[in-house]
């Protein structure tokens, strides 16, 4: 049933490189912290050196670990796989990883100044300062925690499969790379990651770009490559790319997608940790390079048919095509630079869910300190392997996607909070209750699905993403909350 | 001017998001098909638009 599964491993050369090189991440950025010295102890033991960074990134390192985080394994991993499963539907994560710059473009150099004012660290941070409301931060730190979890079981789910291919049997390897992990977070804080993004980064684009070179060229050039996948495909409509139907839910996913990339714990984390806000406007000239890797990583759920891997599991796709096109040694290091892929993300997803708990969610006295961080960090790392170990996949998959539905519902406390339009707390809070609650309904009556359909009179329906409805639910209950409190608040006031 | 710079930023979700406008396999473009290519070329675009975006502003 699949091609390429029982087909030997990198040997013993494509393990020896993905050894040197994961041992080496670990170690350059578990010392991110002593080499960079400065006033020694001083300086590692605030909880804003450790979990933001100080606030210290330029440019270029601002650039890597934006990108090392938003493009994640489990993108290296889902994208291809969706494209393979999908076929075109699968590539709504390139306009979704395209149109999330403008966005961020016009958003975030806003919300990086109100953090900078206020020493603010968390999305929770900022809303509480911005309402004055308690519950909107505890709700708003509880939404970003749950949606950040699942995700982070994804990295280990990710680094899974690559160990998997490697031919590292059962549950050790896991264990293995997940202490790794937790090390490396413990000891590097946000700095970790800086350092190493720059490494994982640059074995991607060779990874990837040696792959999207070499493997058309096996397969007879890019006309080959779509002609064959789209054998393997249901036909679309003559004329059309799209399946029949398809045109609107890809629409709405991107715009969806994009919205809430920004609202994730981790990559505001990467944001805030900016040197100032020319910094972000910057990226996001300088960040669609990655989305150009995306769309090419993508491809690779095409090629995979035209290659003739023919799997139940399309997870495994990336990795057998590694193993299929690469002489042991390369394909070793392309596994590798997947690995450390799942290892940036996590540890940046850590320390941002970290940040959660003890700014915002934990009582005062159990907040204090970079101890606490860490150890909160390592808890959320905890949960997270309780996850993949325990629970199966599928479940992380889809909490992955409600966490989506989810996240989106802070947008209006966090960003409408920047406009002049002054929605109340009340309002705002009601909001968020109806999106999360109709969206989280949503997803459940539909068997799990993001998209929902919208009966459009008579037979007609309409896939719409769900987080969208959800966001529209939330608005609309937002403002007509605020609308009704504000006259009689005044009367009273 | 400050405006219609911003105005700038709408481009891309305009191409993107009207997907019947590149819903389409011709023309193609090196073998890709135009859903591909054209999606893939607005990477560049919306970079050089934001670009454009923050060197008005900063004017």
């Amino acid at each position: 049933m699949n091609a390429v599964h029982g087909a030997a491993g990198p040997g013993a050369a494509g393990i020896a490189v993905f050894v040197l090189l994961f041992a080496l991440t670990i170690l350059l950025g578990a010392s991110a912290g002593w080499r960079r010295g400065r006033t020694g102890r001083a300086a590692a033991e605030t909880t804003e050196e450790w979990g933001l960074g100080g606030r210290s990134f330029g440019t270029w390192i601002t650039w890597f670990l934006v990108g090392g985080d938003f493009y994640t394994a489990y993108t290296v991993i889902a994208v291809p796989a969706l494209v393979y499963a999908t076929g075109a539907y699968g590539f709504f994560a390139l306009p979704y990883t395209i149109i999330v710059y403008p966005f961020v473009y016009a958003v975030m150099p806003r919300l990086w100044q109100v953090a900078k004012a206020g020493g603010h660290a968390t999305a929770a941070d900022i809303v509480r300062a911005r309402t004055g409301s308690r519950a909107l931060e505890r709700v708003v730190a509880a939404t970003g925690l749950l949606a950040i979890l699942p995700y982070i079981a994804l990295q280990l789910v990710g680094m899974r499969t690559v160990l998997g291919a490697l031919g590292l049997p059962g549950e050790v390897p896991l264990v293995v790379a997940f202490t790794a992990l937790a090390a490396y977070t413990w000891l590097g804080g946000l700095h970790a990651p800086a350092v190493t993004a720059f490494l994982k980064d640059v074995m991607i684009y060779v990874a990837v770009i040696a792959a999207v070179t070499v493997i058309p060229r096996h397969l007879g050039g890019y006309g080959a490559v779509f002609a064959e996948a789209g054998r393997h495909m249901r036909p679309a409509p003559a004329g059309h790319v799209l399946g029949a139907g398809q045109a609107v839910p890809y629409a709405t996913l991107a715009l969806s997608s994009a919205l809430a990339a920004f609202l994730y714990p981790h990559t505001l984390t990467g944001v805030l940790a900016a040197r100032n806000a020319d910094t972000i406007r910057r990226n996001a000239v300088m960040l669609p390079a990655y989305t150009l890797l995306l769309g090419l990583i993508a491809l690779l759920g095409l090629m995979a048919h035209a290659a003739g891997i023919s799997t139940t599991h399309p997870n495994t796709i990336v990795p057998s095509l590694f193993l299929l096109v690469f002489p042991g040694w390369f394909a070793g290091f392309c596994l590798a630079a997947v690995a450390i892929g799942a290892l940036v993300p996590a540890a940046v997803m850590a320390v941002g869910a970290a940040n959660l708990l003890t700014r915002n969610l934990l009582p005062a006295p159990a907040r204090a300190g970079t101890r606490a961080a860490q150890v909160m960090a390592l808890l959320v790392k905890v949960a997270a392997l309780g996850f993949v170990l325990l629970l199966d996949p599928l479940f992380a998959i889809d909490l992955q996607l409600l966490g989506g539905v989810w996240v989106l519902q802070t947008l209006p406390a966090l960003v409408l909070g920047l406009l002049p339009l002054r929605l109340t707390p009340t309002g705002l809070l009601m909001g968020w209750a109806a999106g999360m609650a109709g969206g989280s309904f949503m997803v459940f009556a539909d068997g799990l699905k993001p998209v929902h359909a919208l009966h459009l009179g008579g037979q007609e329906t309409v896939g719409v993403s769900t987080a969208l409805l959800a966001l529209l639910l939330n608005l609309l209950v937002a403002l007509g909350v605020s609308l009704l409190a504000r006259p009689t608040r005044r009367r009273a006031g | 001017m400050r405006r219609i710079a911003w105005l700038l930023l709408l481009l891309p979700c305009a191409g993107l998001l009207w997907v019947p406008f590149y819903d389409r396999p011709g023309p193609a473009l090196l073998g890709f098909p135009f859903f591909y290519w054209y999606q893939l070329a607005w990477i560049p675009v919306t970079s050089v638009l934001i670009w454009l975006v923050w060197r008005l502003e900063r004017a």
